[in-house]
């Protein structure tokens, strides 16, 4: 196994190395920050990286765009990986939309966007016997 | 008209709830939404039901999105073992409606309640979209589109308790981690095979062969759907997100959301994957059992724990888990027939228990085991519910529990593990001291002075029963779940075995009785 690992192996994946270091700083900061906002960017490192992955394993070096040209011998990228890329943006766009939507909740209700102080106002509420006493029945 | 319609049944059922949702915001009357809703989910429920029924001889049912033919174009391919998952799916999501209409009268206002019902039906049409698609990049779109709708209708959850904006906010952030490693998964396939095409993925793979690639794209699938199906030590959000739910949405989930990830674990292990690689074998043996075990034991003995009722249960449900993977890991027909059961009957029950739950808090604010004192004599028809789905879960006989259980054990001992057996029969003690402790407050503690709660209104009992019904009726004759969960069983088994062409159902290309139009 080891001995693929020459540098010359390295080197001509270097995009797959860029793909796995983006992704690994990407889920770092999702688990490191308390900041509710950077983990939303950890987030979409994360994902931005997996976009990478799909778009270099689909580019052919010397290809171009893959329109139908009168030289039949024309050398393209494959076209499928780029469409799904574009589906998995809009799915992250709105993964990142909804997630702000809810910090800018969890600001308005908790007063703080910090993980840790969040996690001191629910163990408090955890903590009193009624949390639901300011919300009485109203039969 | 019928005939040629009847040809569109497996892209209609999502196809009507996705045009569905939009005109429930459109509309802007909550009473307008809510019709809609219901006639598209009835709708769909109708479809799946009539899918269910032409497939369970176990054929394949094949329809080519825009006539675009596989491996090209999206399958969709309808077969017993999806055919079943989108029954349940459906089922659940047409009795929650009636529910949900009365219960979240009293959690959030009127005005945003259009919008609960457009992100219900995003969420089924999700739900639906993953069990009925044939390719692999499609079930992660729909994935997202329902994990995207159910991190909102968590949020809903917010007007009764605050924390319901952290749960979702912790379930958004797991659960996309879990969906892209499954899109990491899909693209290592694609990679290697160059199709996205489920059946066609598993024949090229098997070409492949064990290489490392295909090694790791196994193993990112199994962390993402881990994710989303609250495998145990990645069932984090789980709690969180039952607890402070809507509880409509509390009872959906827990019977649709982690049931559909697990289908998509089951097919990707056994359709697309088709175990000829050892290392699928390994992992199963050596993680996912253990696992399940531990999911079996530790979650249980978490429930034990808990002062609320939601949250006891949605610990169980981690627990119900293990049940379910421990049966698929046992690799065999038998064990995953039972999972597949268990799959099935614990939707049930949950779904019962958690709609029981939910017409204590719809009268009296509250699912905390100290305010539930003595509720049996006030509320006597919620709590019996309440109590049969709880038998259930601990597996006595003549409920649909009992059936898993006994399916999980000859499975194992099939295998020859006697230890399993005996930690299932074990495990399933802690479930009578966690059930038991709602049941002895309910019952036996006196209720405090001057409750006046009444019983649930009726358009809530109602679905409650219907399931608890279900749960009883499944328990007694198990002819029907067993017969489609061993047909399940071997079509995810032999999704690919292409000696049986699928039926087509293409508009190009009809079959015979829907030839005149």
């Amino acid at each position: 196994m080891w001995d693929e690992m020459t540098v010359e192996f390295f080197v001509n994946h270097y995009n797959y190395w860029m793909t796995v270091i983006l992704m690994m700083i990407g889920l770092y900061v999702v688990v490191s920050r308390g900041n509710l906002v950077k983990k939303i960017v950890g987030l979409n490192l994360f994902q931005t990286s997996v976009f990478m992955l799909y778009i270099s394993m689909a580019k052919i070096l010397g290809g171009t765009a893959p329109i139908l040209t009168d030289n039949p011998n024309e050398v393209y990228s494959n076209p499928l990986p780029h469409v799904l890329i574009l589906t998995a943006i809009v799915v992250g766009v709105a993964t990142t939309a909804l997630g702000l939507a809810l910090i800018i909740r969890i600001r308005e209700s908790f007063d703080t966007i910090e993980e840790d102080e969040i996690f001191d106002i629910e163990q408090q509420m955890a903590k009193t016997s009624h949390p639901h006493a300011e919300t009485p029945n109203k039969c | 008209m019928l005939s040629s319609l009847s040809a569109h049944m497996p892209v209609l059922q999502v196809i009507v709830l996705l045009i569905a949702a939009p005109l429930c915001a459109l509309f802007g009357n909550r009473h307008l939404a809510w019709t809609i809703a219901f006639i598209a989910a009835l709708a769909a429920f109708v479809i799946s039901t009539f899918l269910l029924g032409s497939v369970l001889d176990g054929s394949v049912i094949s329809y080519h999105l825009g006539g675009w033919a596989p491996p090209w174009g999206i399958e969709y391919r309808i077969d017993a073992a999806n055919a079943f998952v989108l029954f349940i799916v459906s089922l659940i999501g047409v009795l929650v409606l009636p529910y949900a209409r009365q219960s979240i009268e009293r959690e959030f206002e009127a005005s945003t309640h259009t919008y609960f019902y457009t992100c219900y039906l995003l969420c089924l049409t999700g739900l639906l979209g993953v069990a009925a698609t044939g390719d692999a990049f499609n079930v992660f779109v729909f994935l997202e589109i329902s994990s995207l709708a159910t991190y909102a209708l968590v949020a809903f959850g917010a007007k009764r308790d605050k924390r319901a904006l952290t749960a979702a906010y912790n379930y958004l952030i797991m659960g996309t981690i879990g969906a892209t490693f499954f899109v990491i998964g899909i693209g290592f396939l694609y990679m290697v095979t160059g199709t996205l095409n489920m059946a066609d993925l598993a024949v090229r793979l098997a070409e492949v062969g064990d290489t490392r690639v295909t090694r790791v794209a196994f193993v990112f699938i199994l962390v993402g759907m881990g994710l989303k199906l609250a495998m145990f030590p990645l069932h984090l959000w789980l709690p969180n997100a039952y607890s402070y739910a809507p509880s409509a949405i509390t009872a959906f989930l827990a019977a649709t959301a982690t049931k559909v990830a697990l289908y998509v674990l089951l097919r990707f292990t056994f359709t697309v994957f088709q175990f000829d690689f050892p290392v699928q074998e390994l992992t199963f043996e050596y993680v996912v059992m253990p696992l399940a075990l531990v999911a079996m034991f530790a979650a249980s003995i978490a429930a034990v724990f808990q002062k609320d009722v939601k949250r006891l249960l949605a610990y169980s449900s981690v627990a119900q888990v293990g049940y379910m993977l421990l049966g698929v890991a046992l690799l065999t027909e038998a064990g995953l027939t039972a999972g597949i059961i268990h799959l099935f009957n614990h939707a049930v029950t949950k779904g019962a228990l958690f709609l029981a739950v939910g017409c204590f808090v719809y009268q009296i604010g509250s699912s905390r085991l100290g305010d539930l004192k003595g509720i049996g004599k006030t509320m006597p028809w919620t709590t019996a519910a309440l109590t049969a789905g709880g038998l259930s879960l601990i597996g006595v006989p003549l409920t649909v529990g009992f059936i898993s259980k006994w399916y999980l054990i000859q499975a194992s001992l099939e295998t020859g593990s006697l230890w399993i057996a005996g930690l299932i029969v074990a495990s399933s003690l802690i479930a009578v001291v966690y059930v038991w402790r709602i049941v002895e407050v309910a019952y036996l503690e006196p209720a405090p002075e001057g409750r006046k709660a009444k019983e649930a209104p009726l358009s809530m009992i109602l679905p409650t029963y219907a399931l608890v019904a279900a749960s009883l009726y499944f328990g007694i004759n198990s002819e029907l779940t067993s017969s489609a969960a061993s047909q399940a069983a071997k079509a995810l088994y032999s999704a690919t075995d292409l000696a049986v062409p699928p039926m087509q159902l293409t508009p190009s290309d009809p079959p015979s009785e829907g030839a005149v139009q």
